[in-house]
C-alpha cells in the first residue's frame, strides 16, 4: 500500500491544489446555502426588529421596510422601565422578573419532583410501583388544556390567585421528567447501589451524593425542555394572574397593543421589543446548558 | 479480623428457585476462602448473603459470635469489592476511597491520612485527584481494593474482582491481593469461577455445583483428593481423567488390563487420574493411543484414547512424543475411584 502511494506524494504539488481549489469552491457553496436558509428563517425577527428601530407612526404607514430608524433606544427605555396600564408595575423588568420566577420555579420544580417520583419508583420496593408509574404516565393524556378549570377553581380556593405558587404549583407536576429519569436510574448499574450501602450510605445521601451527580446532564437536558416550556406558558398564567404586577412577559405584550386602542396607534415598536426580549432568556439558556449537555455526555461513563 | 460462620444457611427466590441448599461452614480468623464454580452455581448468592445485599431465607450467620441475619450492610463491618469495580464514576479517586469513611463521620484527618496510607500502598499516590474514567482496568481494581482497605473492615469480599481484566494482568493483580491480604490479615470470601485463581490464592477452596457445596478443603486436598468426579472435573487444566473401569477381584480392569493392583469393593466404578500422574514407557499395563500433541512450550499435552475412553496425558518438554500407539501406567498411589453414579469418591 505505502509504495503505490509514495510517487504520488512525491509529485504532490499538482493533485493538492486541484484538492484545495475543490474544498473552497464546495465550502463556499455550503455555506451560501447555510447563510441563505439562516436568513430566510430569521428573517420575520429581522422584520420585528426592524420595526422596533422605528417610529409606530412609520410602522402603520409604511410596513415592515428595509430603513433602520433612530426610536431603539426611547422604545427599550419604553419597554423596559414604563408602565403601561392602570397599576403602573407592569414594567419590561418587573416581567422579565416574573417570567424568570415562572421559568426557572417551573424548571426545578419539575426537576426535583420528576426526580424524587422516579427514584421512589426504581429504588423502592413499593406496593403497585409499576400501577402508580403508569398512572403518572397517562397524565400526559391529560394536558393543563384539559384540566384547566378544575385546576383553576382549585388554586382559587386555595387563595392562590396571583401569586408565585398559583403559577408555579399546578403545573409542576411532570410525566416526562419522571419518566427520563426513570429509564436514567434503570440504567444506573446495581453495583453502584450496593457499593454505596456497604459503604454506610443511606437512601437521602445515595440519592443526594450519588444519583443527583450521576444525572447531571438529564438535569441539564431537562432544564432546557422545561425552562423553555414554562417561559412560554400563556393560558395558565392568563387566567391565574389579574394583577399586573404579576405579568408575565408573554402575558404582558398582549397587553400593551391591546391597551391602546381608540383613536392612538399601538405602541408597536415597544410590543417588538419586548416580543425580542422574551425571545432572548430560552435562546441563552439552551446556547449555555446544549456545550454544558455535550460535555457532560462525552466524559461521563457509568 | 473475623471468624465466619454459616449455619444451615439456605437461599429460595420468591419465584421457588432454590439458589442455595442448606449450606454450613465456618471461617477461621485471617483466612482466605475461596468460592468457586461455574456460573450459577449459588456462589455469588452466598457472598452476597454474607455481605447482606440478599436476605437469609432460612439459617443463621455469624460473623465474630454476632447474629448478622438482620443488620444493615453498612454495620457489619465489612468491605467488598465487585466484579466491574462499582466506583462512583464522578467522584475522584480520593473521593471515592474517602466516601465510606466520610459516611461514618470519621475525622477529615484521620480520613486523609488512611487514604494517603491506603494509596500508598497501592501505588495510587499520583491517582488520586483523578476520576475513574480515566484509570485503567487494572488501576481502577485498586482503586476498588482501597475503598476496601481504607475501612479497616473485619472482613472483605470480592466477587470475581479480576474477572474484567486482561490474562497478564490478573496474574499480575492474583499476586498483589493475595500479598495484601497475608499483610493486612483480614478474613477474606473471595468468588470465582476461575480455578486457577482459587487454587493460587486460597487457604481453603469451597467448590460449589448447582447451589451445593461439593467439597471444602485446602488447595492441596481439592487437588489430590476430590470428593466427587465433578470436583475432579472443574478443578485442575486439562481436568483429572475419567475412565470407566470394573472392580475384580481386589483390582482395578480396564478393557482387561489391569491399572490398579489393590483395591476394596466389586462391580462398576469411575476411575480418576491426572493428566501429569502418568509414567509412560514401553513397560506400562495399558495401551494408550496418542491422537493430538498439543505443544505448551514448558510441557506438552498427549490427548488420545485409552480403551475407546478420551485420556490426557501431561508429559514434560523433555519427552519426545509421537502420535500412535505407546503404553503407559497409572501412578498406583494418585488413583481416585469414583461411584458410577452418584460421581461421589468411594
Amino acid at each position: 500500500m505505502t509504495e503505490a502511494h509514495t510517487p504520488a506524494m512525491a509529485s504532490a504539488t499538482s493533485p493538492t491544489q486541484t484538492r484545495k481549489r475543490g474544498i473552497r469552491l464546495s465550502t463556499i457553496l455550503d455555506h451560501t446555502i447555510l447563510i441563505v436558509g439562516s436568513l430566510f428563517m430569521m428573517l420575520p425577527l429581522l422584520m420585528i426588529f426592524q420595526m422596533t428601530t422605528v417610529p409606530d407612526v412609520e410602522v402603520i404607514k409604511t410596513g415592515p421596510s428595509l430603513t433602520i430608524g433612530d426610536e431603539l433606544g426611547p422604545n427599550f427605555q419604553k419597554a423596559m422601565f414604563e408602565a403601561s396600564g392602570f397599576s403602573g408595575q407592569n414594567t419590561g423588568m418587573n416581567m422579565l422578573k416574573n417570567s424568570f420566577i415562572l421559568g426557572i420555579g417551573f424548571a426545578l420544580g419539575k426537576i426535583i419532583i420528576g426526580m424524587m417520583a422516579a427514584y421512589a419508583i426504581v429504588y423502592f420496593r413499593l406496593r403497585f410501583a409499576t400501577l402508580a408509574f403508569w398512572v403518572i404516565f397517562t397524565t400526559l393524556l391529560l394536558p393543563l388544556e384539559v384540566r384547566i378549570l378544575p385546576s383553576y377553581e382549585v388554586v382559587q380556593k386555595l387563595g392562590m390567585l396571583n401569586t408565585y405558587q398559583g403559577l408555579i404549583i399546578p403545573l409542576i407536576a411532570s410525566a416526562t421528567a419522571t419518566f427520563f429519569f426513570r429509564q436514567f436510574f434503570r440504567s444506573v448499574p446495581e453495583e453502584l447501589v450496593e457499593a454505596a450501602r456497604i459503604d454506610g450510605a443511606g437512601p437521602v445521601k445515595f440519592f443526594i451524593d450519588i444519583l443527583v451527580p450521576l444525572s447531571r446532564t438529564m438535569i441539564a437536558a431537562m432544564f432546557i425542555i422545561m425552562f423553555v416550556f414554562g417561559w412560554n406558558q400563556y393560558l395558565w398564567p392568563t387566567m391565574i394572574t389579574t394583577e399586573e404586577d404579576m405579568f408575565t412577559l408573554v402575558r404582558g405584550i398582549k397587553q400593551i397593543t391591546q391597551v391602546l386602542e381608540g383613536n392612538r396607534i399601538p405602541e408597536y415598536g415597544r410590543a417588538n421589543l419586548l416580543a425580542i426580549i422574551a425571545i432572548i432568556p430560552p435562546v441563552m439558556v439552551v446556547i449555555f446548558f446544549q456545550s454544558w449537555f455535550v460535555k457532560g455526555l462525552t466524559e461521563s461513563d457509568k | 479480623m473475623a471468624q465466619v460462620s454459616l449455619k444451615n444457611i439456605r437461599k429460595i427466590y420468591p419465584n421457588g428457585a432454590e439458589a442455595l441448599t442448606s449450606s454450613s461452614f465456618q471461617i477461621g480468623d485471617g483466612e482466605f476462602v475461596v468460592l468457586v464454580g461455574p456460573s450459577g452455581c449459588g456462589k455469588s448468592t452466598l457472598l452476597r448473603m454474607v455481605a447482606g445485599l440478599e436476605d437469609i431465607t432460612e439459617g443463621e450467620l455469624h460473623i465474630n459470635d454476632r447474629f448478622m441475619n438482620d443488620v444493615d450492610p453498612a454495620d457489619r463491618d465489612i468491605a467488598m469489592v465487585f466484579q466491574n469495580y462499582a466506583l462512583y464514576p464522578h467522584m475522584t479517586v480520593r473521593k471515592n476511597i474517602a466516601y465510606g469513611l466520610k459516611n461514618r463521620k470519621t475525622p477529615k484527618a484521620e480520613i486523609d491520612r488512611k487514604v494517603a496510607e491506603a494509596a500508598a500502598m497501592l501505588n495510587l499516590d499520583e491517582y488520586l485527584d483523578r476520576k475513574p474514567s480515566q484509570l485503567s482496568g487494572g488501576q481502577r481494581q485498586r482503586v476498588a481494593m482501597g475503598r476496601a482497605i481504607v475501612r479497616d473492615p473485619a472482613l472483605f469480599l470480592f466477587d470475581e474482582p479480576l474477572s474484567n481484566l486482561d490474562a497478564k494482568l490478573r496474574n499480575q493483580m492474583r499476586i498483589e491481593i493475595k500479598a495484601l491480604q497475608r499483610r493486612l490479615g483480614v478474613t477474606s470470601i473471595y468468588v470465582t469461577h476461575d480455578q486457577v485463581e482459587a487454587m493460587t490464592m486460597a487457604d481453603r477452596i469451597i467448590v460449589m455445583n448447582a447451589g451445593r457445596i461439593e467439597q471444602i478443603g485446602t488447595p492441596a486436598e481439592i487437588y489430590h483428593h476430590p470428593a466427587s468426579t465433578f470436583v475432579a472435573s472443574f478443578m485442575g487444566a486439562p481436568p483429572m481423567n475419567l475412565l470407566g473401569a470394573r472392580l475384580e477381584g481386589g483390582q482395578v480392569i480396564i478393557n482387561g488390563d489391569t491399572v490398579l493392583a489393590s483395591a476394596e469393593g466389586s462391580g462398576e466404578v469411575t476411575l480418576g487420574v491426572r493428566p501429569e500422574d502418568v509414567i509412560m514407557g514401553a513397560e506400562g499395563t495399558v495401551a494408550f493411543h496418542v491422537e493430538i500433541i498439543e505443544e505448551l512450550g514448558a510441557h506438552r499435552l498427549l490427548h488420545g484414547r485409552l480403551a475407546q475412553q478420551e485420556f490426557t496425558i501431561h508429559v514434560s518438554k523433555d519427552f519426545e512424543a509421537k502420535t500412535g500407539e505407546t503404553r503407559i501406567s497409572l501412578k498406583p498411589d494418585a488413583i481416585s475411584l469414583f461411584h458410577p453414579e452418584t460421581g461421589k469418591a468411594l
